[in-house]
């Protein structure tokens, strides 16, 4: 036995370089293949959702009380139109067409986000407190110390910020575990509805109508600098998150798997929120916070695509397609040419798929 | 088979120095220090609330020591980049947890980050080391199947090719074979030995099963409340006076009728040696 044991021991092929031996090369083809085919159905999911996107833009760029055919479109994008379609498409439509597309994109990574690196189907920005965070704040701003437009938003983006590192706080025990992260934040949504309530209630009749249409939601009030802004910050955070995206993959597999991978998992995950939270505090700070955006995207895009893998790339444009069709339908698709703020059509599609999720969790009860 | 080249598991130096590790305020191992044979299997066993698997954990720098170091070459593992220990040291966690819906050669292929720079190109290398741990563990075939379909042995099999896709000297195991049955622990068991005797690898492991224990062990590490209260090869640790004394059992111990390693047989209070026969 010792023998044998000794002669086994000593060998040891370098184990950077494979042994040539055949079953070895045939199983690293075969999952080769597997692995080009999971990225096909991933590409044939980006190419249909970059398709879907790019029909319902088309429609939402034409359709309205002025008809846009699509040749004229065409030539009116390409600096070619009439005036009065130059007007129509380039300033009224195009803004809040691009203006839904961003958001769309920001609300659905940062939730994709929060939902992974908290390991919590639940934990979502919209459902813990931080977009409920930025609309206090910017509710407070508008009623209670008068902010225009500008400064709305920039209360918006400090009251997500701050209502994130109060969570973090709180949940804070030598390290931050999920489910602790979300019930705190699940507790600070509350207490902010709470100050919100206070707030209107407190408002003026008019001032209080304004502040409400801005808690619902809703791209309307689109303008190019906004929208200059918000793409900038995007062009910063996208890369960012993409830089991340090994760490986000490794911290899936949970706290210890992912240290023995060598992630240092306290600081990726702070920088991984950090990131998450800037997303959906500069869209809530644009448009207010768009119900369940963030929270059902990420999900959605993973059960299309199916691969188990991350799929960041279909959750932003399964985001944008959501705000999009959503504006689109708030716009056009109600009965008796009823117009509404996109926010209110979100909510309608993002919480039967909330009480789905609670009814159907027990199966897995860990998520994301 | 093994070929003849250079023993590169031997190339590790990995121990704990003067050890002390705990939560909050309870200190549960206290300055243990502990040589890893390089390409042994070194198996620690100890009663509950012995600090086994607090061990484990403090090697494999999942905590942080209260004294003394965990050394990797003579250098302390929480010094080093975190991603260069894990290219020597893998883990695979008592309870691992994964996210709904992972195919099999995806969490498998997950393994490979620390060999993966910012940018994270998938190589053909990546590729070929992933089939060879994958095929190592004979899960191949299970490539495209989810994790959650897979039945308890599979997945524990499919968790050991994730550690060696990891493509480390060094290999830590904690209660590898729990909640499998004894026909699947015996499996993981026999695939841990093989990977040892093949490729070298250095396995420390935290079993519950002292049979199994003294079986597996090249070195068995008995631990008591923190301590090592005997440390070597299982014919010399296991005997029935440490038995009793790290498990508060009285134990008769035999030859395993199989492997010749030592065998512990509890007595127990009504089944004194001797008393079968009024029993039977």
């Amino acid at each position: 036995m010792t023998g044998v044991r000794a002669a086994a021991r000593a060998p040891s092929p370098s184990r950077d370089s494979v042994p040539d031996a055949s079953p070895t090369r045939v199983a690293a083809s075969a999952l080769a293949a597997r692995r080009q085919a999971l990225r096909r159905r991933e590409r044939r999911v980006v190419t249909g959702l970059a398709v879907g996107l790019l029909l319902v833009a088309a429609l939402s760029l034409s359709v309205g009380a002025y008809w846009v055919s699509v040749p004229d479109l065409v030539a009116t994008l390409l600096g070619q139109g009439t005036a009065s379609e130059n007007f129509i498409v380039l300033t009224l439509r195009l803004p809040r067409l691009v203006l839904a597309l961003l958001v769309g994109v920001a609300f659905a990574l940062s939730g994709a986000v929060f939902q992974s690196v908290l390991r919590n189907p639940l934990a979502s920005p919209d459902i813990i407190g931080v977009t409920g965070g930025a609309s206090a704040a910017a509710v407070f701003g508008m009623l209670i110390l008068g902010f225009g437009a500008l400064s709305t938003s920039l209360a918006a983006f400090g009251g997500a910020v701050v209502v994130a590192v109060v969570i973090y706080a709180l949940a804070w025990r030598g390290g931050v575990v999920g489910y602790r992260f979300v019930l705190i934040g699940v507790g600070v949504a509350f207490m902010v509805q709470g100050l919100l309530g206070y707030l209107l209630s407190r408002a003026d009749l008019n001032d209080a109508q304004g502040a409400l249409l801005w808690l619902v939601g809703g791209v309307s009030g689109a303008r190019w600098t906004n929208i200059g802004v918000l793409a900038a910050l995007l062009a910063v955070l996208l890369p960012v998150l993409w830089l991340l995206s090994g760490r986000l993959r490794a911290l899936q597999l949970g706290d210890d798997t992912a240290t023995s991978l060598g992630v240092a998992t306290e600081r990726s995950r702070l920088l991984l929120l950090a990131v998450a939270v800037a997303l959906a505090a500069i869209a809530t700070a644009a448009v207010g916070p768009l119900a369940f955006v963030a929270f059902v995207s990420a999900p959605i895009a993973r059960r299309i695509s199916g691969t188990g893998g991350l799929a960041l790339v279909p959750a932003a444009l399964v985001g944008a397609l959501i705000t999009t069709v959503a504006d689109f339908t708030a716009q056009h698709l109600l009965p008796g040419g009823l117009q509404l703020p996109a926010g209110i059509i979100t909510g309608v599609i993002g919480a039967p798929y909330l009480l789905w999720l609670l009814a159907t969790s027990h199966k897995s009860g860990k998520g994301a | 088979m093994p070929r003849p080249t250079a023993d590169r598991a031997r190339a590790h130096d990995f121990r704990a120095e003067a050890l002390t590790l705990g939560y909050d305020k309870t200190t549960i191992v206290e300055d243990l220090t502990l040589d890893i044979t390089p390409g042994a299997i070194t198996v620690i066993v100890g009663a509950n609330a012995s600090g086994k698997s607090t061990l484990l954990r403090g090697m494999a720098r999942l905590l942080r020591p209260e004294a003394g170091r965990v050394a990797l070459d003579g250098r302390d593992i929480t010094a080093r980049r975190s991603k260069d220990v894990a290219t020597v040291v893998g883990l695979l966690p008592q309870q691992p947890v994964a996210p709904d819906g992972i195919t099999v050669a995806d969490l498998v292929g997950r393994g490979r980050y620390p060999h993966q720079g910012w940018f994270r190109t998938w190589t053909s290398t990546d590729g070929e080391i992933v089939a060879e741990a994958m095929a190592a563990t004979n899960t191949l075939e299970l490539g495209h199947r989810r994790l959650e379909d897979l039945s308890g042995g599979q997945r524990q099999r499919v968790w050991i090719a994730m550690a060696l896709a990891q493509n480390t000297d060094i290999l830590l195991l904690d209660e590898p074979t729990t909640f499998l049955d004894v026909a699947h622990q015996i499996d993981v068991l026999d695939l841990l030995l093989e990977l040892n005797r093949t490729r070298g690898t250095t396995v420390v492991m935290v079993l519950h099963d002292l049979n199994l224990a003294a079986r597996y062990a090249d070195q068995l590490v008995i631990l008591k409340r923190g301590s090592i209260r005997a440390e070597g090869p299982p014919a010399e640790t296991l005997t029935a006076e440490i038995v009793d004394d790290a498990f508060g059992l009285a134990a008769t111990i035999i030859p395993d009728p199989v492997t010749g390693s030592p065998m512990v047989i509890p007595q127990g209070r009504f089944h004194r040696t001797g008393t079968s026969a009024m029993l039977g």
